[in-house]
């Protein structure tokens, strides 16, 4: 067994394990290829089952021949590891260093994983294309499925099956996907019934200092327009980071070639500055000094806020261009598979209610971030507490749960699911037991043939029991578009993620519970009770009659 | 001049507009819109109004009020503009209590209930209710006629050690003659929290009989050898007021104190910070940038957090350490207040009920003579006296029911409520500056209790949330004094600019499905009666099926203010804005989004 080299010293007594508000406890601590466990052999303690993939970083002390690893995982816990004996701390953290950082996809986790609950509906099939392409069917014929990318080589992040506007041919998809970067050729995003406009994206046009044009690609933006109508263009970047992307190759559509278009440029920012954004806020949430000049201002300087506050400006604006404006949407930063995909599922969650059920949300992720090539691996590889050189790591899909839970604070009975379903998927997208998110495009999936060698989290997660745990219970189905509002006032800081480990949950945890008990006290066990009652009286009331 | 036709109503945050009538009545200012709803506000809620210069199309009024409402008027005709000006500055300045709301106030209510709405609160009860008097201490009559300190109330209670000498000249050394006496006792360490104003030390000069006051203290508490002295002022500005006679405790005279300053800036401070606070979150177009900065550079957030980490040192040191404490500042009205009400909410369960939280205003802020009239302008004062010290504990209490949402059996529409009430001089409570002028104005006799208005409905201001048995586990709340955990309080500070708030509220649905469940379990007695006491009562019950579901139905909750159909607006359609209406939402369009630019 590989796993077995790694590690030096496999168990040590006696290490003491101190985390945020559980008591200290003192036990066996033991690294198998996978997991870091402590347990203190006794009933009433809870074990710490630890992912090595969760780690994000260690640091290491020595008090005489105490050493201390402390851990600080991904999911932005810190845990502090009192191990006696120098060497074998020594072993251990250089085992640890080595297990969370194993470059080889085949030895993760997921693949070795076996699932102790039962699968009652695998979710490697719960969302197909073919599945969603049936409803847009349902609604609109001006779409067609294509399979133009069956065997990746027109793009190799999209899905082998997009949606392209009827009229438009395969042959049109190549040649304009060779004028798009990464070959993302403009594909259906949202279909919005009430009018409807459509929201596409994908990636810049490669019009180049020259001003290259396509005139394939204009025609396949053009057939999504209705005759005399006009579409807009929501470019995720600054005019001037735009203008810069030429010299790259890169560019943006020109008025003169895209007459039917108008375009607006808005500010979100490139994930490299996502990433020291995010390692900055969680510094200063864990920042321990006590003044309150000194957190505002670090808040400030981290510039979060201010992301969340672009990223949803601009779902709003795509929002509103389709549902105030009545005008189809083209979104595309540069690559199309960060800032695009935070715009169109977030307008998505705004405008369509289906996307605010626990299924439609799995439906939106499989649909907008997955199916879309987000490249969660390299993204996530890294959370925020990492010493190594950034390469590809951003936060990119934590903002946008950031911005869906900021939309879930202001219309809080309009969500199927609570907070904890975002936080969830939080941690699986950094470290999990499932395959859902490994890989960056469903091509590498494939080729990881991941459906037969792995679990899908969503086959956990849409288990009574864990649906139960997610939903949100004061949820009643609004069919209405919510407009969220972004004034810096009611932005908040999302405390379920950032002060998660800063202040004991418990009370706060208690009137949660305590607000779901009432709910479901009154749905369930009192209306059940009246209606039995009522029941009863009916019966009593027959029974009487046929007496007389 | 009674009403001006064709007034536009100007959002705050947003280029909409709507168009009414302005009309002005002896008490209120009110807007009434085309489709009838109707903007009402209290002259004595009206802060500032301000006339600017003409514009294309009119003349625009803006008006600031206590309440922090903001509402931008523009007058078509400039001359119409000029008399509502002019009328509305005649009326905001009220010279005499007798103009004031409170005296022509009447709801309906008979002579016998308003005279039982003055009789709630009885704070010799509650001195009781602490375990006063006892084998320690005791009421003393020497400010019976208000002739030792006139801004004490008549009833007082020192150390049964203390002689009415001691008393006497004790409080000849203090400022204002307000020598220390019990606020608040302990009864399980019996460690006192006691409340005074500086001494007149200058740098020099002591007082055997202050001194003998605070040995008194000490030596009434048997559990600990020392006695804290608490000001709550910075250093600096102690040392400071030595110069001028007055000062701090110098530990070399005093036996068995323990002196600490814990840095609380002072009313015009807090004033300045406030007034920046709310220039920051007032601008439009807010970046979230500058809201940061500005929320750091006006610094109320810290001073929110300094009234907390006294009050934390407070509670520490009477229920760990089981020390009594002497809390002052300078007059021993502000501050003071602040950090031993604080205090008290921390160390007694009482405190978190609505009751209790009521008695504990009346205690630490009323009786004790914290300056309502001046601190809140009821009367065209010193604009220097007027500072948001109230306000500031509200909003720590706030802070406080954010970090322990079971402990409080009160929600912040009870903290919101009394707000707006501290400022509308609509009922007598709060009027003028201590007990002793309250007396004179007879306002017992002439005016009504908020707090008998507060009770009655008292469903509207509980929070769903509260656990009674809390109080059994948590007797003493320890607060997190960590800064990400204060938060900018936007339900207060922007409580009428509605875009601005969450549109659904969770406290409101909770609220009324936990009185639908009272309504189901009393339904489901009923029904249990009637299918246990065979048929014969079919008819009956079914009635009381029917009622049930209309009550079930029955989701409007308004919480009723001296401006009621504000309220109603403000809280209650939270949630109809979006159940009823088939294109809600409109509210957002102006803030989340967009400019369109190309």
């Amino acid at each position: 067994m590989e796993f077995a080299e790694l590690i030096k010293t496999p168990r040590v007594d006696g290490v003491v394990l101190r985390r945020p508000f559980l008591p200290t406890v003192e036990g066996t601590l033991c690294l198998t290829g996978h997991h870091l466990i402590l347990s203190s052999r006794q009933d009433n303690t809870e074990e710490l089952w630890l992912l090595h993939a969760n780690i994000d970083a260690i640091e290491k002390r020595f008090v005489g021949s105490l050493g201390t690893i402390i851990v600080k995982c991904k999911d932005l816990r810190v845990i502090q590891l009192d191990i006696p004996g120098m060497e074998e701390c020594l072993n251990i953290a250089s085992s640890i260093e080595v297990l969370s950082t194993l470059d080889s996809v085949s030895l993760m986790y997921p693949f070795f994983y076996r699932p102790m609950f039962q699968v009652i509906e695998d979710g490697w099939k719960s969302f197909l294309p073919e599945d969603a392409f049936k409803d847009l069917e349902s609604m609109t014929e001006e779409w067609r499925l294509s399979d133009v990318n069956k065997d990746y080589s027109v793009c190799s992040s999209y899905p082998p099956l997009v949606a392209v506007p009827k009229d438009v041919d395969d042959d049109t998809l190549r040649k304009a996907a060779a004028f798009r970067h990464g070959g993302r050729f403009p594909v259906l995003s949202y279909y919005h019934k009430k009018n409807g406009m459509v929201m596409m994206r994908s990636g810049q046009p490669l019009t180049g200092t020259n001003g290259r044009r396509c005139k394939e690609d204009e025609k396949l933006i053009n057939a999504t327009l209705r005759a005399g109508k006009r579409g807009y263009i929501i470019d995720t970047r600054t005019v001037s980071v735009a203008q810069q992307a030429k010299a790259r190759g890169g560019g943006f559509e020109s008025e003169a070639n895209y007459p039917q278009w108008r375009r607006i440029h808005k500010a979100i920012e490139r994930s490299s500055i996502l990433q020291e954004s995010l390692i900055k806020l969680v510094e200063a949430c864990n920042d321990q000094s006590h003044s309150m000049d000194r957190w505002l201002s670090k808040l400030e300087a981290s510039n979060w806020q201010t992301h969340v506050k672009e990223i949803l400006t601009t779902a709003c604006l795509a929002a509103q261009c389709i549902d105030r404006e009545g005008a189809s949407v083209l979104v595309h930063g540069t690559e199309g598979t960060d800032s695009t995909l935070q715009v169109t599922s977030l307008a998505q969650i705004i405008l369509d209610p289906a996307c605010r059920t626990i299924q439609g949300f799995q439906a939106l992720v499989e649909r907008e971030w997955l199916q879309a090539g987000h490249p969660f691996q390299q993204r996530c590889s890294q959370s925020a507490y990492s010493n190594s050189k950034p390469r590809c790591e951003a936060p990119v899909f934590l903002l946008f749960l950031d911005c869906v839970w900021q939309i879930l604070r202001q219309f809080p009975c309009s969500f199927q699911f609570s907070q904890h379903f975002l936080v969830l998927l939080f941690e699986h997208t950094y470290a999990s037991q499932f395959g859902t998110f490994m890989g960056n495009s469903a091509s590498e999936r494939s080729k990881l043939n991941l459906s037969q060698k792995t679990v899908s989290l969503w086959s956990w997660v849409n288990r009574p029991q864990e649906v139960e745990r997610l939903s949100n219970p004061l949820y009643e189905a609004n069919c209405l578009v919510i407009w969220p509002s972004v004034a810096p006032q009611s932005l908040l800081l999302w405390e379920g993620v950032f002060l998660r480990w800063k202040r004991s949950s418990r009370c706060l945890d208690e009137a949660y519970d305590e607000m779901v008990h009432i709910i479901q006290y009154n749905n369930k066990e009192l209306q059940n009770k009246v209606n039995n009652l009522r029941r009863q009286l009916a019966q009593l009331e027959t029974e009487e009659e046929e007496e007389d | 001049m009674d009403h001006v036709e064709q007034v536009r109503l100007l959002e705050r945050f947003s280029n909409k507009s709507t168009s009414g009538t302005l009309h002005l009545t002896a008490t209120h200012l009110i807007f009434v819109e085309s489709n009838n709803t109707a903007t009402t506000i209290l002259h004595h809620h009206i802060a500032s109004v301000e006339k600017l210069s003409l514009t294309t199309s009119g003349c625009p009024l803006v008006i600031q009020c206590r309440n922090f409402r903001v509402v931008h008027f523009v007058v078509q005709r400039e001359r119409d503009c000029h008399d509502i000006y002019s009328s509305l500055l005649r009326l905001l300045r009220p010279v005499s209590y007798d103009e004031l709301y409170a005296f022509s106030y009447n709801p309906k209510q008979n002579e016998q209930q308003r005279e039982e709405g003055w009789q709630l609160i009885d704070l010799g009860a509650e001195f009781e209710r602490m375990g006063v008097p006892c084998d320690r201490w005791q009421l003393t009559d020497v400010n019976r006629d208000y002739k030792i300190c006139e801004t004490y109330p008549r009833d007082l209670y020192v150390p049964i050690t203390a002689s009415k000498p001691i008393i006497v000249g004790s409080s000849k050394f203090r400022s204002k003659g307000r020598f220390p006496v019990l606020t608040y006792f302990y009864q399980e360490k019996k460690a006192a929290v006691c409340r005074c104003s500086q001494p007149l030390s200058g740098f020099s000069a002591r007082c055997l009989e202050d001194e003998s006051m605070l040995q008194a203290i000490s030596k009434a508490n048997h559990n600990s050898r020392f006695v804290y002295v608490m000001d709550t002022r910075p250093k600096l500005n102690a040392m400071a007021n030595r110069a001028a006679g007055k000062g701090y405790e110098n530990e070399d005279n005093y036996s068995n104190i323990r002196f600490q300053f814990v840095g609380i800036e002072n009313i015009h401070v807090m004033r300045t910070s406030l007034q920046k606070l709310l220039e920051v979150v007032g601008s439009r177009f807010l970046s979230v940038n500058d809201y940061l900065l500005g929320l750091e550079s006006c610094g109320w957030l810290r001073h929110v957090k300094a009234v907390v980490d006294a009050a934390i040192f407070l509670t520490k040191a009477v229920t760990v350490e089981g020390a009594s404490v002497l809390v002052h500042c300078s007059d021993g009205w502000d501050r003071t207040a602040q950090v031993c009400s604080l205090g008290a909410l921390l160390m007694d369960p009482y405190y978190r009920t609505i009751k209790g939280f009521m008695v504990l205003i009346e205690k630490d802020w009323i009786s004790f003579g914290h300056k309502f009239a001046d601190r809140c302008d009821q009367l065209d004062g010193d604009p220097k006296e007027v500072s948001p010290v109230f306000t500031q504990f509200l909003e720590c209490v706030w802070q406080l029911t954010e970090q322990f949402p079971q402990a409080f059996e009160f929600s912040e529409w009870l903290l919101l409520q009394i707000h707006e009430h501290v400022h509308s001089c609509q009922y007598g409570n709060f009027l003028a500056n201590n007990q002793r002028r309250r007396e004179e104005l007879q306002l017992g006799d002439r005016t009504h209790s908020l707090w008998a208005f507060l009770l009655r409905e008292q469903q509207n201001y509980l929070n769903p949330a509260y656990c009674p048995t809390y109080a059994d586990t948590h007797p003493v709340l320890e607060p997190s004094t960590l800064p990400c955990h204060f938060k900018f309080w936007r339900n207060m500070y922007h409580q009428f600019d509605r875009s601005m708030h969450p549109r659904q509220s969770v406290l409101k649905n909770v609220l009324t499905l936990k009185e639908s469940n009272c309504q189901l379990e009393d339904t489901i007695k009923d029904l249990e009666t009637v299918n246990f006491s065979t048929v014969f009562l079919i008819e009956e019950e079914e009635e009381v099926g029917e009622e049930v579901t209309e009550c079930c139905s029955d989701t409007e909750r308004t919480v009723e203010g001296s401006s009621g159909t504000e309220r109603k607006e403000s809280y209650s359609d939270l949630q109809g804005t979006y159940g009823a209406k088939a294109e809600p939402a409109v509210v957002s369009l102006e803030f989340g989004v967009a400019r369109m630019t190309c």
